[in-house]
């Protein structure tokens, strides 16, 4: 007799396979229990720790940690010192993203509107190819580049341009004795290490946008500078965010490149690090570590009352 | 005084690499008119909207809009506007700011550019809706912000890509009708792409059959289904039954191709030539009935209250010589 259900093998997997497709909630359970103790647990527990550090202070006669509620040391970011550091670093934040956003823009364009077959290819890799390597590594090929003895001296004196570098190495603030001590060298090594974080979520967004959007508001009359201000740049904008929340974070935390590249000035990657190693004080690197979280949630707040997830 | 003349082809072609999309195109498309590009897809009506529109620049050839030569002139200096196959309404502005685009774009002030895109969706019938975004709307809503949207920029000529080819067949067919009342209560010149004779047959005041970029035949709709020039107008547009000179000289006719349309065909009691009737399929109002007459397989319609033989018997049909089209050439 034919029967329109195929009969039961009654193997332990397909039995356990019945019994999971009868119970869809234990299957969730089940896929999610590792994820969550890991995120919940591992991840946000131990910036829990951080933050409950962060309103310890220590004991200036004896270096330990006093374990009582205090805000003295979230004052003690408010000192000058500590408050260069900051500045100096949220503001060198800024530059990259703004200048990571720039150079991107046209990268992630080209890729999505002209690029084709073995052009795309080729775009993903040569975005992608510079993080497979290590990070220290292209750091230090940097410095070689930058140095005074290194290959971008050695070209802007063959064009014989070294006076305009040297001009520009004579600046305040921006220059030094060297690229690779400046600022300058600095910013320059971030845009590039950074860069690729830009490039892709931007890119993703542009590809959602349909041609026939940017072919509509020309036909209604716009420029294509128009264009890009009134569509590309908002249905973009979730994309150019979502890069900048890299670029931003990634600069605010950071502490080898302003180690190997750039002036000694600290920023407070270096701070954080300097202040639970050598000098100990780890309630004092636990408030210079939320300052970038909190300058993260603040941004991401404008951003949001400025309209920038409007288009998602 | 004859009116002007809107749009003016002369010899325009448009290659992409070495596929003609338009292959010598002539056109000229009156003021005030109507008008369909009507041909299967790939067969260049796109491209020549596209060319009107200025997304596209001839390969040879040259265009005129309203007299002026448009050839290098960008689309947004055309007084053109255009209704996408997709709408490309922009996601991240409401419906108001959608139809208002094009006046903001010129620089009209907030207060008068909302009140006319108002007026636009007023026409359009869509008051109330100003302040949704287009995904919230339904595919038939959405069309019609398209329509408002280029209407609102008041254009000389209006562009229709396909817009009513994502709707479904009621809202298709009442979308028609108010397409064509639309044109002819603002009297502005309208340049309609479709794939479907239908369409192009109960809308246009002029119909442009294309087939791999040339255009075919240039007609009213009724000209074009009576008297169609090639057997590829004749099957295009409606059904017909082309006839071979083989089989015209079978039957003592003048030896040349010809279009019969199935409905010209009547089913006699005698004196008709004899047939034999292969199958049926019933479609309310009428029977459509495969024959053979000396090995020319025809197809007929006849009306349900004619009675019909068994298939596979013979069957006496006729038909008005002046219903036999005969055409230039295969």
């Amino acid at each position: 007799m034919n029967t329109l259900v195929t009969p039961h093998t009654y193997s332990r997997l397909a039995r356990l396979s019945d019994y999971l497709w009868h119970h869809p909630k234990q299957v969730l359970i089940a896929m999610l229990v590792l994820p969550v103790l890991w995120l919940g647990v591992v991840y946000l527990g131990s910036l829990a720790t951080l933050l409950i550090q962060s309103f310890f202070s220590i004991d200036e006669f004896s270096g330990l940690i006093k374990h009582e509620w205090t805000l003295k040391t979230y004052q003690e970011l408010f000192v000058p010192a500590n408050l260069d550091i900051i500045l100096r670093t949220v503001l060198m934040a800024a530059l990259v993203t703004i200048a990571s956003a720039i150079l991107a823009f046209p990268i992630a364009y080209y890729a999505t509107r002209y690029a084709k077959g073995v052009w795309k290819a080729l775009f993903y890799i040569g975005i992608m190819l510079p993080l497979w390597s290590s990070y220290l590594v292209k750091i230090y090929a940097w410095k070689l580049i930058l140095a005074r003895e290194g290959i971008l001296n050695w070209l802007f004196t063959s064009l014989h341009l070294d006076g305009l570098l040297n001009v520009y190495l004579a600046l305040p603030v921006v220059g030094g004795s060297s690229l690779s001590v400046s600022y300058t060298g600095t910013f320059l090594v971030f845009v590039y290490v950074w860069l690729p974080f830009m490039i892709l979520p931007l890119q993703a967004a542009l590809e959602r946008v349909p041609s026939s959007l940017l072919e509509a508001s020309a036909d209604l009359g716009a420029s294509a500078w128009q264009t890009f201000r009134h569509v590309l740049l908002p249905l973009a904008l979730p994309g150019l965010i979502a890069g900048s929340i890299f670029t931003f974070s990634l600069t605010l935390g950071d502490y080898i490149i302003p180690q190997i590249i750039g002036s000694s000035r600290l920023f407070i990657g270096q701070a954080v690090y300097m202040q639970q190693g050598t000098a100990g004080n780890i309630p004092l690197a636990a408030a210079f570590s939320v300052v970038p979280i909190v300058i993260m949630g603040i941004y991401l707040w404008l951003a949001k009352r400025a309209g920038a997830f409007n288009a998602l | 005084m004859t009116t002007p003349t809107a749009v003016l082809f002369e010899q325009v072609s448009r290659h992409f690499d070495q596929v003609k999309a338009v292959d010598g195109v002539n056109l000229s498309i009156q003021e005030g008119e109507f008008f369909a590009m009507l041909g299967p897809s790939g067969s260049g009506k796109t491209t020549c909207l596209r060319l009107i529109a200025g997304f596209e620049q001839p390969s040879a050839g040259h265009i005129e809009i309203f007299g002026e030569r448009v050839e290098g002139v960008p689309p947004y200096r055309r007084q053109v506007n255009t209704v996408f196959q997709d709408y490309a309404l922009f996601p991240h502005l409401n419906i108001l700011d959608n139809v208002a685009y094009g006046l903001m774009i010129r620089g009209m002030d907030k207060k008068a550019r909302h009140q006319a895109a108002e007026n636009a969706l007023a026409l359009v019938e869509l008051k109330g809706f100003s302040r949704r975004k287009p995904a919230q709307l339904s595919g038939g809503q959405r069309q019609r912000v398209a329509l408002a949207r280029a209407l609102v920029n008041q254009p000389k000529v209006l562009l229709l890509d396909e817009p009513l080819g994502a709707l479904d067949l009621k809202l298709r067919e009442q979308m028609q009708e108010e397409l064509k009342a639309l044109q002819k209560q603002l009297g502005i010149t309208f340049v309609f792409v479709t794939h479907d004779q239908g369409e192009a047959l109960s809308m246009a005041d002029r119909i442009a059959v294309f087939n791999q970029g040339k255009i075919i035949q240039v007609d009213t709709p009724q000209a074009l289904y009576r008297h169609p020039n090639s057997p590829f107008v004749a099957n295009f547009v409606g059904s017909s039954n082309v006839l071979s000179p083989i089989f015209m000289q079978s039957l003592g006719l003048p030896v040349r191709w010809a279009s019969l349309r199935p409905e010209d065909i009547q089913v006699v009691q005698t004196g008709g030539y004899s047939a034999t009737l292969l199958s049926r399929s019933y479609m309310g109002s009428a029977n459509r009935v495969q024959l053979i007459l000396n090995d020319q397989p025809l197809q007929a319609l006849v009306p349900h209250h004619i009675p019909l033989p068994a298939d596979h018997s013979s069957v006496q049909i006729a038909w008005q010589p002046s219903n036999l089209h005969l055409m230039e050439s295969a």
